[in-house]
């Protein structure tokens, strides 16, 4: 059994909404993971359950080797960091840290060395003597962080901790996230919608689609390799090209081209991605690309346009190269980089 | 210039309001320091005399009532005990009356708070019989807790407390939950910090309302030993200034209280948190 142990747990609210079905996962000491998905489809709900503050439907949750069914988010040994902080608005940030210690039966030398060494480690040391409202986004979003560390509980929690802050910031703090899991080694679940936040910090990530995970598995793995239609235009920016195409003695007719050998047995309706990455310009390409817009980056070009058959399209290439809103590109797959999926289940097929 | 004239015009009325308020005050504490003969002769006064410690001397030690055995110092003593009672006995059973509402997974527990709070449409006059054949029963008459408990169970401190705990984000108690924080410590260390003004401005309302009580301590006390300020106003017999005299002291604790709190008051009754 591994570090937590998540079997077959649904949720169902009182008020008959189905937020999680039936989901199994594992998650190893030490590992950072990430439940990744569109605002609603569950992960709070998920998250909230491994932290007991929701009650599980059916299902089992094993910490450490013990159920946590029936155990009171007290005595459960988590720490959550809510997306709004949830500091006490009434107390400093030293006894916004001390507090979890206090209730513990700590000595008070042994809270205050723990309550100055995980000030030190998150730079709010100069900041104890305050009251919350004292204090910016990003220290408050330390002071949150700091209450989880210093009770070195068994597990993180995360639920959106950086939607508040704005961009710069919050890239900074994903940063010092990441950092800071490697160096206290703490096993830690987070919570996001959005998926840059996902591939950067995760060592394993969930992809979730109406409380069911669709894909487990490295940030690499489910970006090469996406088993879904939904995985695959969720993960990557920008997003995955799709288009129709029907699938028919291993060769597919897309809008305007053909495919041959293509490894499947699938015969029917399908839906072709390429990633906008996954491209590049030759003479006499398959894919006909007319201008329309091209966003500069500096490293990339996003380059906007329509296909033949007015479909929208889009295509990433190396910044140095200059392209002319109008023109005509005629772009080639990278590698056989494609996807097909079958049109009516999303299941990938090739 | 238009600023001026109308700021110096609001303030006109202002002043002109509390004139209408302060000067009658003023009159029988003027009045009060005279002798006897002298108002009896001249009417009201606007200026001080020279009689006040004899009168409020008087009045503080005098033993009056019908048996002669009470003194306004005892009343002055019986209000206090009553007031502080009535204040701290009605903020504490409100305050875990809107925690046991608000944090509690009661069935129903919107319709029990309408229940308590259309209380407030049955004033004490109407349930005051039967509450009195209660407190007789139990041979609680002629007692401060006869004084006390009838008239300490407040819809309206229930009301504010239950409002602003509603306002109190989920996030709160389950971060503090997280931290190992029981319901109960969650209540000491979260709830009655954070509501600290509200209980203030709670405490000085429900002094003010014990303090002037007057049916009740009627009803509910036969022994003289008992009488409150408020009674001994109706009660007391006495000369002229003898009777404003007392009537300026009876007016010095509320005053006193809302003066030492004044400043959580203001605070919590026009500022949350
Ligand atoms: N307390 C609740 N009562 C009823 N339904 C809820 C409750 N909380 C969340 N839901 C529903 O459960 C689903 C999942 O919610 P949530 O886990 O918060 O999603 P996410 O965090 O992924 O945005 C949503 O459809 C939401 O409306
Ligand atoms: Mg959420």
């Amino acid at each position: 059994m591994s570090f937590l142990d998540l079997k077959n747990v649904t949720k169902i609210y009182p008020n008959g909404t189905k937020a999680v079905h039936e989901t199994s996962l594992s998650i190893d000491e030490g590992e950072f993971m990430v439940f990744v998905g569109p605002s609603g489809c569950g992960k709070s709900t998920l998250l909230r359950m491994v932290a007991g503050l929701e009650d599980i439907t059916e299902g089992d949750i094993n910490l450490d080797g013990k159920l946590m069914n029936e155990v009171d988010p007290s005595e459960r040994d988590v720490a959550m960091v809510f997306q709004n902080y949830a500091l006490y608005p009434h107390m400093n940030v030293y006894n916004n840290l001390a507090y979890g210690l206090k209730n513990r039966g700590i000595d008070k030398e042994t809270i205050e060395q723990k309550v100055n060494d995980a000030a030190k480690l998150l730079q709010i040391s100069d900041y104890l003597q305050r009251k919350p409202s004292m204090l910016s986004g990003g220290q408050r979003q330390r002071v949150a962080m700091g209450r989880a560390i210093v009770r070195n509980p068994k597990i993180f929690l995360f639920d959106e901790p950086l939607s508040n802050l704005d961009a710069k910031l919050r890239i900074q703090m994903r940063l010092e996230i990441k950092k800071l899991q490697q160096k206290v080694g703490v096993t830690s679940i987070f919570v996001t919608h959005d998926q840059v936040e996902a591939m950067t910090l995760a060592d394993r990530l969930a992809v979730i689609n109406n409380g069911i995970i669709e894909q487990l598995g490295t940030p690499i793995e489910i970006y090469d390799n996406p088993k879904s239609l939904f995985v695959a235009g969720f993960i990557g920016s920008p997003q995955m090209n799709f288009l129709d195409g029907n699938l028919k003695n291993k060769t597919l007719s897309a809008e305007g081209f053909e495919i041959k050998d293509i490894n499947s047995d699938f015969e029917g309706e399908v839906t072709l991605g390429i990633r906008p990455e996954h491209l590049s310009q030759s003479e006499n390409a398959l894919i006909s690309l007319k201008v329309e817009l091209v966003e500069q980056l500096g490293s990339d070009n996003l380059v906007y346009g329509q296909l033949k058959n007015k479909k929208d399209f889009c295509y990433r290439c190396p910044g140095n190269q200059t392209i002319e809103k109008g023109s005509n590109l005629s772009l080639n797959i990278e590698n056989n980089k494609y996807y097909i999926f079958d049109k009516s289940t999303g299941k990938r097929v090739n | 210039m238009t600023r001026f004239i109308t700021s110096s015009f609001s303030h006109l009325i202002l002043l002109i309001g509390i004139l209408i308020m302060v000067v009658p005050v003023w009159m029988i504490f003027a009045s009060s320091t005279h002798t006897s003969s002298m108002i009896n002769m001249n009417g009201l006064q606007m200026f001080l005399g020279d009689s006040f410690y004899e009168n409020y001397l008087r009045v503080l030690l005098y033993q009056g009532g019908f048996f002669k055995e009470i003194t306004a110092l005892k009343m002055f003593f019986n209000s206090f005990i009553m007031a502080t009672g009535v204040a701290i006995l009605s903020v504490v059973t409100s305050l875990m009356a809107a925690y046991a509402l608000v944090y509690y997974r009661i069935k129903h527990a919107t319709l029990l708070f309408w229940i308590i709070f259309i209380t407030i449409l049955v004033p004490l006059e109407l349930r005051i019989f039967p509450t009195y054949s209660v407190m007789a029963e139990l041979n609680l008459v002629n007692s401060y807790f006869g004084l006390i408990v009838p008239i300490s169970a407040s819809a309206i401190a229930t009301l504010f407390f239950r409002q602003f705990y509603k306002t109190v984000p989920d996030e709160l108690l389950e971060s503090a939950k997280l931290d190992g924080a029981n319901t109960w410590r969650f209540f000491i260390d979260f709830l009655i910090p954070l509501s600290k003004t509200m209980i203030v401005a709670m405490l000085i309302f429900m002094f003010v309302f014990g303090y002037n009580q007057y049916l009740w301590p009627l009803l509910v006390t036969t022994s003289e030993q008992y009488w409150t300020v408020v009674m001994g106003l109706k009660m007391m017999s006495g000369s002229i200034v003898h009777r404003f005299a007392f009537v300026m002291m009876s007016m010095v604790p509320p005053i006193l209280i809302i003066i030492l709190l004044q400043k959580h008051f203001i605070k919590g009754v026009f500022q949350d948190k």
